[in-house]
């Protein structure tokens, strides 16, 4: 399949896929803001995000195409890297930009019901805008090979960001100061990721990422190194929603438009953890001193506190879409445990978590998304008998929700296996207890809510009985149907993440 | 160590705004200060990356004409300044290097003369920009948080919110009560 789309793409477009996947989404984008009906916006991000989706796909197979993954180095406006931009796309950045791309192009297209209800009629062209800039931020960090560039990027998307969460005021007036936070947050957190790039440039004299790996090994006991070092793991961590620095996250989820907490779910944390896994990984490498010494005593305990003290937290909340965002920082907790291992296994599972809960949040926040279009209200108690009025959309809820808690033939079960798995490997017996516990509490708050759906009379029978548009259900039951493929026959996500890894630990690092 | 601390004047300074920047950002009630410790913080990286860049004796990385003869005071200037770079901060040497190496770019006529990094002010040329356009975000929200809350007090506004969210609880109780019932 993927030859098949990647040998109908023309060879003159395939050699500039790495810039035209960003290009073209970002050119879309102010023409989007000017055109005088959302509707055709809305079909502008649709053909924008469809290209870049294809362009990804062209790009993954160029790298499959030589065993052990191929590297495209691609030169920026044709100035050769170390003076121009380059733009490197390996195993690992094929996966996310492929994970990032799809998730996009299926948010594109169920987005329209959802914005046209939630959105003012004036502003919806510029919604797609702002959109569509988001997007390009976040491909741009998934394929960029240039350590500043990858702040701005990072900026792009966070700045479009800030602007779709504060657009959900229309329907609960929460959701400015939940933007304003997560403004003051994340600006931080990137203002503490370029100093730290500063650094590095202070003491390499380069900012091209395999650059710098190649010329930190020659003075890796220089201290502007270790300050940079720990001002990258903090602004990153800020971004990833790593535990005692996810305050933002669950009230810019919960107010949010339901469309931008779908798309914010599955993909913005997850690219701020590839940066992290870049930097960690191909930058500094696992020779650099300091690196042992966070991977065990920040990025595990945190992980572990994450999924922990949040998914406590997500019991105990009333409104679904705070338990889910909760979950999400509990799940941010397993993927960096997997990536504290430190071993090929163990990173490969965290990224295979990575893909899979893209896929789980995506599912549960888009199923929501139906939930609130046709009754309004997502707290529990709204919640109540939709098992029975709206079946079609409830049971992709389902899949997720047990997809998400683990269960086997589902995608969640098939990363948590190979996490476990590679923590035994490891010997870190102890912490296979606490994945398991956290899963049981997953079960509990997932579990309160699938009981509400399908066990409880609905709380206000006279309400009309609705599914969600044909055009929502459409991409949720790809997702859905998604985990259980992942599920049954997780070969292909699960070689994605393999590939990615090994090219952190063997090619990496040029 | 009088020394020591000193010769690194300008990141004592800079470490100062960037701390006074970040206290503010965090500690101040008032939305619009928050966003001025913001700014602040944001204009110390500005200060951190110039600083970086610059070289004792180095002009503007500007090419000079042909006719241009070496001015021996400039060469002077360059040795003293790697010299001087090289003690000053442990990284020193590789800025004057790479700054060194972005000169021998311009052409055999720039050897001669000795150039300030231009690359980290074009970085934070980029920076200054990303900065405008998070201040022009924030500013616009905390417009419509006044609208909407009449207030940019941010205790106020999460007292507010509480308020909601205690309500909203109770309605929840009554409707489960009546539910069960």
């Amino acid at each position: 399949m993927i030859e098949f789309i990647s040998s109908l793409v023309p060879q003159d477009l395939a050699a500039h896929a790495p810039a035209l996947l960003i290009a073209i989404p970002m050119l879309m984008a102010p023409i989007a803001a000017f055109m005088p009906s959302g509707r055709i916006a809305w079909i502008l991000s649709i053909l924008a995000t469809g290209f870049s989706l294809v362009m990804a796909i062209v790009l993954l197979s160029q790298v499959q195409s030589i065993e052990g993954g191929a590297v495209i180095s691609y030169a920026m406006g044709g100035w050769q890297p170390d003076a121009g931009i380059e733009f490197r796309i390996d195993a690992l950045n094929s996966m996310v930009l492929l994970l990032v791309s799809a998730i996009g192009f299926l948010a594109a297209i169920f987005s329209w019901p959802t914005v046209q209800a939630e959105i003012r009629d004036a502003k919806t062209a510029m919604f797609y805008a702002a959109y569509l800039v988001c997007f390009t931020g976040l491909t741009g960090v998934a394929s960029t090979g240039d350590a500043f560039n990858l702040f701005v990027f990072l900026e792009i998307s966070s700045i479009a960001t800030y602007v779709l969460v504060a657009l959900g005021a229309s329907r609960d007036r929460r959701a400015l100061p939940a933007a304003g936070n997560y403004l003051l947050m994340g600006t931080i957190g990137a203002s503490f990721f370029v100093v730290g790039v500063g650094f590095l440039y202070a003491a390499t004299g380069t900012l091209n990422m395999a650059e710098l790996a190649v010329r930190l090994q020659d003075v890796q006991e220089n201290k502007a190194v270790f300050a940079g070092y720990a001002f990258i793991v903090v602004g990153l961590g800020i971004k990833a929603a790593m535990f005692p620095l996810h305050q933002w996250l669950p009230n810019a989820y919960a107010y949010s438009p339901s469309f931008v907490t779908m798309f914010l779910a599955a993909t913005a944390t997850k690219v701020a953890i590839y940066a992290l896994v870049r930097f960690l990984f191909t930058v500094f490498g696992l020779e650099f001193s300091f690196e042992g010494s966070t991977l065990i005593w920040i990025l595990m305990p945190m992980g572990i506190a994450a999924m922990i003290a949040c998914s406590f937290q997500a019991v105990f909340q009333t409104d679904v879409r705070r338990t889910l965002a909760y979950s999400s920082v509990a799940q941010v907790g397993y993927m960096l445990l997997g990536i504290s291992i430190g071993t090929a296994a163990g990173v490969s599972a965290g990224l295979f978590h990575l893909v899979n809960h893209a896929l789980i949040k995506g599912a549960l926040f888009m199923a929501l998304a139906g939930v609130v279009l046709t009754y309004k209200g997502t707290s529990l108690r709204d919640m109540r008998g939709l098992g029975r009025s709206s079946p079609w959309t409830m049971t992709a809820f389902a899949i997720g929700a047990v997809s998400l808690i683990g269960i086997p033939l589902t995608a969640g079960f098939q990363s948590k296996f190979a996490l476990v798995n590679a923590l035994f490997e490891y010997g870190w017996w102890w912490a296979v207890a606490v994945v398991m516990f956290s899963s049981l509490l997953a079960v509990v708050y997932m579990g309160r809510i699938l009981e509400a759906v399908f066990f409880r009379a609905p709380t206000n029978p006279n309400k009309r009985h609705k599914e969600a548009p044909l055009i929502i259900l459409i991409p949720l039951w790809i997702l859905a149907l998604a985990n259980i493929w992942v599920g049954v026959q997780g070969g292909f996500v699960a070689g994605l993440a393999e590939d990615a890894a090994a090219s952190l630990f063997i090619g990496g690092a040029p | 160590m009088l020394e020591f601390i000193l010769e690194r004047g300008n990141y004592w300074a800079i470490i100062g705004l960037m701390m006074i920047g970040l206290y503010i950002a965090f500690a101040a009630t008032n939305l619009i200060k928050r966003l001025i410790g913001l700014g602040l913080f944001q204009t110390s990286i500005i200060l951190f990356y110039t600083s970086l860049a610059r070289i004792d004796g180095g002009t503007a990385p500007i090419l000079f004409g042909k006719d241009y003869k070496k001015d021996k005071a400039h060469g002077e200037g360059y040795a003293e300044g790697a010299d001087h770079a090289g003690e000053a901060a442990a990284h020193g040497d590789h800025a004057a290097d790479a700054a060194y190496g972005a000169a021998k770019a311009y052409g055999e006529a720039s050897i001669e003369n000795v150039y300030s990094n231009p690359l980290p002010h074009v970085l934070m040329l980029t920076a200054i920009v990303v900065g405008v356009a998070t201040l022009a975000v924030g500013l616009a929200i905390i417009v419509r948080i006044r609208e909407a809350y009449g207030t940019v007090e941010a205790d106020e506004i999460r007292a507010m919110d509480l308020e909601v969210a205690i309500a909203e609880a109770a309605a929840d109780a009554e409707h489960g009560k009546a539910g069960t019932v």
